[in-house]
């Protein structure tokens, strides 16, 4: 039901598949925005970020039988998906069907509580991310998270990007790396000059753009976010959404979100989750329906994906 | 709909006809009231009586001989605490060097990395909430019986820093412990994703935020340490002692020993000795508390 | 610049890439060195019972413990010496009730005034109040429970027999005072932790601020209250240089608050002062004084400690 990893993924920079009603505006029906803020001087060599995207059908992960635990309480039960490369996959469902639990297992954040638990495979490149030899450090120099509320360092906004450089121990040149990642998210005219200023100085939506950039700065594969815009107002969100856009070109992201029509708008899959109530009368949460966006938006093949998306639900 | 709704709501609800004012605040209300606020002014009252009294009976001596001389039995009129006052120096120094950076080190390991469901963190934490309330004589007893006597230390320096920094560990372990608390869990989440370590994560942001709530914490625990008198007699502290320490294994007074030692003598000229000694204290825990507040306010964080 | 740093789906083909790339022995030394450190207070705890138990045991090897706990007199450096420590004990209650009686009211009357009337300017002032007469030495005190309150309590006692220069009674009040910062801050700590909700519901009842400190926020508090009183008691049990000047230095097993008395504390202090050859049996009577002291306390502790973890289950 859920799986759909053999069908061939949308071609970039089309229309989107050709779903008429649609009940959300779909995904790429705005002309496709590649580096809106770039400036036109950059002076950054460009070679780190290849503008174009492969072409797509490789796993990155692979997610077989998952369930997590809290205790002994089950929270999210039996998810099987697979997310590829250089797409942007949401999540999407209502308040507490595990999707934000789901999200954290993908860079081992849930080591964090020490009741949490996760069984089954989540398998990334083929590599068993909880296998026994695995070092979550390493994971999440390559799997990199933004998180719900803006949570700058009380740092100036170049020690915030330099951070995560220093800890890998990056041995090159910081200045050139900053400034290439602040103007790769389309942050560096708005703070270069103030880049020795406190980054609780800037706004909420520059705040986040800084903590997406501070990820990027140790150039991860795949980007986690965890409702990155539910802090921001609507102008700030959209600034958000264009970097994603832009940034699918270069990184893996898979966003968990509240808001429907950004599901709709910035990604190419949607993994829809809900919660049911087992005989035992607990609550776990379970995906549902995983499927190319547009599908889910205009066709979903679940009742309860439909009742949700129309708003009936949640 | 906006809040025109709301008032349109709110109008409707009041009952015509109907009075709000109520018939004034009743006398119980106005009793209680001023019985909660009378139980504060006995505070500041006898606070703001004690400094005054303390003050009046310190003037005749009040100047600088109570730095500059030493105690002299004989001749009270002349006398000076100064070797109180270096005493209480070296002893708070080294008992600062000793329980400092333990009491850091251990808020850091309950913190972040202790799991409070296992059993031994879980005596960690009961062990120190209970030390913290165990009767400083009591650690005097300890001082005496393990460190003076038992180690061999004797009745110096040493003993008595060691001593008091047993007894203010507690004190220091916690405060540590609230600074660290506040440093919100968002700052580690997002320093952990970027491929920090643990103690990566620690030193590089956990600690420098809490920086200044640990030294707040820190010099009021201090500041309790050189008040204390009781675990100090125990070592034989009320020896008269006319010289400066030179040394770890120094013998010592201190000043508030040598308050109570002239406490307790009758003529007089001791008194205004004592009470001039208490304001040389006060002073100096004034001006550790205004340090720490000012600490306080002037680095804390807003987040 | 960023080639051999930028993590592509290279190092994917081949397994194990998610390895630890460098040896990180470090943080396990870190960690080792934080665990010992925490280890200081524990053995802390061990060494006090250490150097209370082996004098005190070769104490009771010459004073049967029955004589000791029952006995009416205690003058243990007389010939012939008298072990009963009574007069200790009921010294240190007496005082203890004294102090009580003063910062139970107070201390809770200022608990709520701060956490249910006072607006923040009024708690901005009052707070560092507390704060201050908290940080006090407690010689301080103790001298001026000799030299100021005990002179005025006998300046207008009414009639001949006032109090006489060591007292129960000033020592009592001073500590009382001493102990109202105490009793306030964890109590009103508790108090804070009644959830604004319950405060709204009952104010949109129609109760008077009065009627919801009391009946809604005080049990609501009830535990944390009692844990600050309990925690107070311990403090003035274990409280030694306000009665070792104020309160004089004659064992007196009285009940009457005018008389001077000497509690444990006092007691433990003045035998400290002696400078007494070690293994001597009034060497000794200072473990078996402190074992009890450190036993009463340690109870107090418990209780407090375990009600404070009742209300924080309860609210956060």
């Amino acid at each position: 039901m859920t799986d759909a990893t053999d069908r061939p993924d949308p071609v970039e920079g089309t229309d989107p598949a050709p779903h008429e009603a649609a009940t959300a505006t779909p995904a790429r029906a705005r002309p496709a925005a590649t580096a809106p803020d770039r400036p036109a001087d950059s002076r950054t060599p460009r070679v780190a970020f290849r503008d174009a995207r492969p072409p797509s059908g490789v796993p990155v992960f692979e997610v077989g039988g998952v369930s997590v635990f809290y205790g002994d309480h089950e929270a999210v039960r039996d998810v099987n998906m697979t997310i590829e490369n250089r797409q942007i996959t949401a999540m999407i469902g209502p308040s507490g069907c595990g999707k934000s639990t789901m999200i954290r297992c993908f860079n081992r954040m849930n080591d964090l509580i020490p009741t949490a638990r996760v069984t089954g495979k989540i398998r990334y490149h083929n590599e068993d991310l909880y296998g026994r030899d695995v070092d979550p450090i390493e994971v999440r120099r390559r799997i990199g998270m933004v998180f719900q509320k803006p949570n700058p360092f009380p740092k100036s906004v170049y020690d915030n990007i330099a951070y995560g450089p220093r800890v890998g121990g990056f041995k090159g040149n910081l200045d050139d790396l900053v400034e290439e990642t602040l103007t790769h998210a389309a942050l560096w005219d708005e703070v270069k000059a103030g880049l020795k200023r406190s980054a609780l100085a800037l706004s909420g939506g520059q705040q986040q753009r800084l903590c997406i950039a501070r990820t990027i700065a140790v150039k991860p594969e795949v980007i986690l976010m965890d409702e990155p815009c539910s802090a921001l107002d609507p102008i700030a969100t959209a600034k958000i959404e264009d970097l994603m856009e832009h940034l699918a070109q270069e990184f893996t992201i898979i966003v968990v979100t509240h808001n429907m029509q950004q599901a709709a708008r910035v990604s190419h899959r949607t993994a829809f989750f809900t919660s049911d109530i087992d005989e035992a009368g607990v609550r776990h949460g379970r995906l549902v329906e995983y499927d190319e966006t547009a599908r889910i938006f205009s066709n979903p093949s679940d009742q309860r994906t439909e009742d949700y998306i129309s708003g009936r639900f949640g | 709909m906006g809040s025109g709704l709301l008032d349109e709501d709110t109008a409707a609800a009041l009952p015509e006809g109907r009075r709000l004012e109520g018939r004034g605040v009743p006398w119980r209300e106005r009793l209680f009231q001023l019985g909660l606020w009378a139980s504060l002014a006995v505070g500041v009252v006898f606070l703001a009586s004690l400094l005054v009294y303390v003050v009046v009976e310190a003037w005749p001596r009040l100047d600088l001989r109570i730095l500059t001389h030493f105690p002299d039995i004989i001749d009270p009129s002349n006398a000076g605490a100064q070797s109180a006052v270096m005493g209480t120096i070296w002893v708070i120094a080294f008992t600062a060097l000793y329980c400092l950076p333990t009491g850091i080190l251990t808020a850091i390991y309950l913190e972040e990395y202790a799991d409070p469901h296992r059993w031994y963190n879980r005596v960690v934490e009961i062990n120190i909430q209970n030390l913290a309330a165990v009767p400083s004589i009591v650690y005097g007893i300890l001082g005496l019986g393990i460190i003076a006597r038992g180690m061999g230390f004797g009745q110096t320096v040493l003993t008595a820093s060691l001593t008091l920094s047993l007894l203010v560990l507690p004190t220091v372990i916690i405060a540590a412990r609230e600074a660290i608390r506040a440093v919100p869990q968002s700052i580690r989440e997002a320093s952990l994703a970027l491929g920090a370590t643990r103690w990566q994560t620690i030193r590089r942001q956990v600690l420098p935020a809490a920086v200044p709530g640990m030294a707040t914490g820190s010099i009021l625990a201090l500041s309790r340490a050189i008040g204390e008198a009781a675990p100090l007699l125990l070592l034989g502290g009320l020896a008269f002692i006319t010289f400066n320490p030179s040394g770890l294994d120094s013998p010592f007074t201190v000043l508030p020993i040598q308050i109570f030692n002239w406490i307790s003598q009758s003529r007089a000229e001791f008194i205004s000795l004592a009470s001039a000694a208490i304001v040389v204290l006060l002073v100096i825990l004034l001006a550790m508390n205004s340090l720490a507040i000012w600490l306080r306010n002037h680095y804390s964080h807003r987040w | 610049m960023t080639g051999p740093r930028r993590r592509e789906r290279a190092a994917a083909g081949s397994s194990g890439f998610l390895k630890r790339s460098q040896p990180r022995h470090g943080e396990k030394v870190v960690m080792v060195l934080l665990a010992a450190a925490s280890l200081v207070s524990v053995l802390t705890t061990v060494g006090i019972v250490i150097a209370l138990i082996p004098p005190a045991a070769e104490f009771f090897q010459k004073v049967s413990f029955g004589d000791f706990i029952t006995g009416t007199e205690w003058s243990p450096l007389f010939k012939p010496p008298h072990f009963g420590v009574l007069p200790l004990v009921t010294a240190t209650l007496m005082v203890t009730v004294i102090a009580l009686l003063v910062a139970v009211p107070l201390g809770l009357g200022a608990a709520v005034y701060l956490s249910e009337y006072a607006r923040p300017r009024v708690r901005s002032v009052f707070k560092p109040v507390l704060e201050v007469l908290a940080g006090i030495p407690t010689v301080v005190y103790g001298f001026f429970a000799l030299k100021a309150v005990t002179p005025l309590l006998q300046d207008i006692w009414p009639g001949d027999d006032g109090p006489q220069v060591f007292n129960a009674l000033s020592a009592g009040f001073v500590m009382g005072i001493m102990i109202i910062p105490t009793v306030a801050s964890l109590s009103e700590d508790a108090m804070s932790a009644v959830p604004q909700d319950l405060r709204d519901g009952a104010f949109a009842l129609g109760s008077s601020r009065m009627q919801v400190s009391t009946k809604v926020v005080f049990p609501a508090a009830l535990s944390g209250i009692v844990a600050a009183v309990v925690l107070g008691i311990s403090r003035a049990i274990g409280e030694t240089m306000i009665v070792a000047v104020a309160a004089g230095g004659r064992p007196n097993l009285s009940f009457d608050p005018l008389e001077g008395m000497q509690t444990m504390t006092a007691f433990i202090a003045a035998a400290g002062i002696g400078d007494l050859p070690t293994g001597s049996t009034g060497y000794q009577t200072i473990f078996a004084v402190g074992s009890l002291l450190f036993v009463m306390t340690l109870v107090m502790n418990l209780v407090s400690i375990r009600l404070v973890r009742r209300y924080r289950e309860v609210y956060e």
